[in-house]
């Protein structure tokens, strides 16, 4: 292929609504086991270090262990959900079912495929925020109207994640090659990330590598704003999750073109 | 003042795609008209499925020049492909979805509304023999259901072309017999067909035109009958069985060419009376008298070596 035609920034197009559709769709028919899925793990993890090390802890930074974990439980549940779409589920359209392939052999481009299942995979991944959204309300742990800002940061975090996600099925073999991503770059993120505790806790230097981290900058958003603060410096970490949205949306386009369009 | 003859259907020149080092094309030029029906034979590896997705603007060309309905590929293939159908080699249907479904999905990514679309689907299910399966699941198909319902699809967009990728490979004798019934309506009613076989029977009863591919290179092109007189003698005599070196040696004479492949004879002639009355005389030999066909011309082209 064309070196011009390989890095060239990819477009937006309208045509990207059916690929939505057609995802949206499938994910009708299976709603139900696909929303608990979402909501069961998560719900569990912050019912469990919740309840079982709140009563060890007390408060932290001013509010309980249960709604500082709530917080964070939105930011990541939404990155596993985007990213678990954008991994898994993408790369059986992409390479088993071959549904990419047939998609292109209409009149559409593989860029309005890709961007198809970037908004998709992080339309999942906003559910999946929203779902915890609803569960944190219901227990009066969310502040109007600012908790809406959280939902906001969420549905950024989704397109960051689900961004990233996609370049890396561009890279993909099998499924067993999620595994690395999965455990060497999302598992300590969120270790680093401030979901269980504050990130002045770490030493400076793996401090330092946390607020580089995408996780990051969505829990210093959704948090405060959940709990009707407002965050420090709140452009500043809007921008850097849109940085990693926008600059991992171009890495997959590119991934993606070098492996499909030969 | 006589009409412009009508812009082919598919026009390419000096088409070549390297893979790395390999080359998959190496300069093919094709020209196919309006309702036209060309098959592309080869052995796999030839280049067959390269030269389609070039074609379609799927993959780009290392050289050449594409024109498929008259647009310029791949610059504008993406508008081109709008009136184009295509029935892929491996089986992409939706498995989530119900036979309707697939239809409706495929057809919104041509733009249609989905009113339009649901209005098409009980003709494109009658057509495919699909009637009273709209609201079937995927899995519940046989191979030849769902060959038939990837047929429906590429007909979703009322396609002027239609490309196929080996559209009746494993599928069995009732099952391609219906594809081909259906194939040649489509060509009734003046679409252009563009489809792959490595079925010799297949290509000589559907294509009007074929072209026979080996190393990324067209290598004879014609009608069927025109190859078959072209290329090969017009009777075949296949002979094999116990005994089969000792009557080719005593009937030699007989045939003007042998063809050898392992314990089997081809005896080609314009007359092969003589060896045939010859070899009934033998008890042990078992033969065959056919006239020739396009297989023929194939293996005499391509050869017999296997390609894998």
């Amino acid at each position: 292929m064309r070196r011009a035609r390989l890095y060239a920034l990819p477009t937006l197009s309208r045509r990207l609504v059916p690929v939505w559709r057609r995802n949206f769709l499938v994910w009708r028919k299976l709603a139900l086991p696909s929303i608990l899925g979402n909501l069961a793990d998560p719900l569990l993890m912050l019912f469990g270090l919740g309840y079982g090390l709140g009563a060890v802890i007390g408060t932290l930074e001013g509010t309980s262990y249960f709604a500082f974990l709530a917080g964070g439980f939105l930011a990541s549940s939404t990155m596993y959900a985007a990213t678990f779409e954008a991994l898994y589920s993408a790369f059986s359209r992409m390479h088993v079912q071959r549904t990419w392939e047939a998609i292109v052999n209409a009149p559409m481009e593989l860029e309005d495929v890709l961007a198809g299942e970037w908004l998709w995979a992080a339309t999942k991944g906003f559910a999946a925020g929203a779902c915890m959204f609803a569960v944190v309300s219901a227990l009066g742990l969310a502040r109007w109207p600012a908790a809406l800002g959280a939902l906001a940061a969420v549905g950024l975090v989704g397109l960051a994640f689900a961004a990233l996600g996609l370049a890396i099925n561009a890279l993909a073999t099998g499924y067993d090659f999620f595994n690395y991503y999965l455990t060497l770059v999302l598992t300590p993120m969120m270790m680093l990330s401030g979901v269980f505790f504050p990130v002045e806790q770490l030493p400076t230097a793996l401090a330092a590598l946390a607020q580089a981290l995408p996780l990051y900058h969505g829990i210093e958003l959704v948090r405060p704003l959940l709990a009707g603060r407002a965050p420090q410096a709140p452009l500043a970490h809007a921008a850097a999750l849109a940085a990693y949205a926008l600059v991992g949306y171009y890495l997959a386009a590119v991934l993606t073109r070098r492996r499909l369009l030969v | 003042m006589r009409a412009a003859p009508p812009a082919p259907a598919v026009s390419a020149r000096g088409l070549r795609k390297r893979f790395g080092a390999a080359e998959a094309v190496r300069g093919v030029d094709l020209e196919i008209a309006p309702g036209e029906c060309y098959g592309l034979l080869g052995p796999n590896g030839a280049g067959k499925t390269t030269t389609l997705r070039l074609v379609l603007g799927l993959a780009e060309p290392d050289g050449g020049e594409i024109r498929l309905l008259g647009l310029p590929v791949p610059a504008r293939a993406r508008e081109a492909r709008a009136a184009v159908g295509v029935v892929p080699q491996a089986d992409s249907l939706d498995p989530d979805f119900t036979v309707a479904e697939n239809l409706l999905v495929y057809g919104r990514y041509f733009g249609l509304r989905d009113a339009a679309i649901r209005a098409r689907v009980p003709a494109l299910l009658e057509f495919a023999g699909l009637a009273g399966r709209a609201d079937q699941p995927i899995r519940a198909l046989s191979g030849g259901m769902k060959r038939r319902l990837a047929l429906a699809r590429a007909l979703v967009n009322d396609p002027r072309l239609l490309v196929m990728d080996e559209p009746t490979t494993g599928l069995d004798p009732q099952a391609r017999h219906l594809v081909w019934e259906r194939l040649r309506r489509l060509a009734l009613e003046g679409r252009t067909l563009l489809l792959t076989t490595h079925f010799m029977e297949e290509a000589e009863r559907l294509c009007s035109r074929v072209a026979i591919m080996d190393g990324g290179r067209i290598i004879a092109e014609g009608a069927p009958r025109e190859l078959i007189a072209r290329h090969i003698e017009p009777q075949v005599l296949e002979v094999h069985g116990p005994g089969l070196e000792r009557w080719l040696a005593r009937a030699r004479g007989l045939v003007p060419r042998v063809e050898r492949a392992g314990e089997t004879a081809f005896c080609y002639g314009t007359d092969v009376a003589a060896a045939l009355a010859d070899v009934a005389a033998e008890p042990d030999l078992l033969y065959l008298h056919r006239p020739a066909n396009l297989e023929d011309v194939f293996l005499k082209l391509t050869g017999r070596d296997l390609r894998d």
